[in-house]
């Protein structure tokens, strides 16, 4: 019972934090309300016993991801306050997609037998975790590092100024 | 219902709370215009998988799950790096970052 009251607070927090963040008009609270997404999720996993996963998405979604989305729209905006419009002749397209998607997702999800039955299964902590990706998973680590140190470069060298 | 309640929430729950936010990201990627607004919306769809591989490592016992969702939270944020670069070079050439100013490349 406490489970389910914890899981729609969460889920209730997210959902209207999304939904904010696609129709709000004012691009720096789109923002802000993304932040709360972002933390909503990141009390899910504590909720999923994912206590480090929750830990790298405070840290790295909303310490870094949001950060950057601010300096992103300080660095390109001319005046006070940023107001967007949706495109409006997309608007009941985009509904449409999403809409349709979401039954999809809804009828692959029921059809299957597999999740219905899923029971809660003992959870190894975030030691095993340490593990795992220092263990079977480091080459993938080291790649990622790699992709980092890649991604970070070419932002520079796209975003630098280029003297004539 | 009163079934359901007296369990912990199941895999389907989770499922279908990643499914609405799922499709609420698709929804803002299609209909907004500002490029920063979309990259917003695409911020929550990725969030919405994570939350599936969470769900997924916490019915499965597998931790593999975790470690994925792990390294697409690390493949996001490089992927808003480049984003944000490259709105601030659209900013410069067209001095605007709507996602229809570029026409360049159309045909």
């Amino acid at each position: 019972m406490m489970s389910w009251i914890a899981f729609t607070v969460i889920a209730g927090v997210i959902l209207t934090a999304a939904l904010q963040v696609v129709q709000s008009e004012d691009l720096v609270r789109t923002v802000f309300w993304l932040a709360l997404t972002l933390i909503g999720t990141a009390s899910l996993f504590v909720h999923l016993d994912a206590e480090f996963l929750a830990a790298v998405q405070v840290l790295l979604y909303t310490g870094g991801v949001i950060t950057l989305m601010l300096f992103g729209i300080m660095l390109t905006r001319r005046g006070a306050g940023v107001r967007i419009e949706h495109g409006s002749k997309d608007k009941p397209k985009a509904l449409a997609c999403g809409i349709a998607l979401f039954g999809a997702i809804v009828y692959s999800i029921y059809s299957d037998k597999q999740t219905a039955n899923a029971q809660i299964s003992d959870m190894a902590g975030t030691e095993e975790l340490g593990q795992l990706v220092l263990g079977d998973l480091v080459l993938p680590f080291e790649l990622l590092s790699l992709l980092l140190l890649a991604a970070m470069v070419g932002a520079i060298a796209l975003a630098r100024k280029v003297d004539p | 219902m009163s079934e359901i309640m007296s369990q912990p929430p199941g895999l389907t729950a989770y499922l279908l709370l990643a499914a609405m936010l799922f499709c609420i990201g698709l929804y803002g990627v299609i209909s907004r215009k500002n490029s920063i607004a979309i990259l917003l919306s695409i911020e929550l769809m990725a969030n919405a998988v994570n939350i599936n591989l969470a769900a997924f490592a916490r019915f499965s016992g597998n931790l593999l799950s975790q470690g994925f969702a792990l390294f697409s939270i690390a493949l996001t944020v490089a992927e808003v790096v480049i984003g944000l670069a490259i709105v601030i070079l659209l900013y410069r050439s067209h001095k605007s970052i709507d996602a229809e100013a570029p026409t360049a490349l159309r045909g």
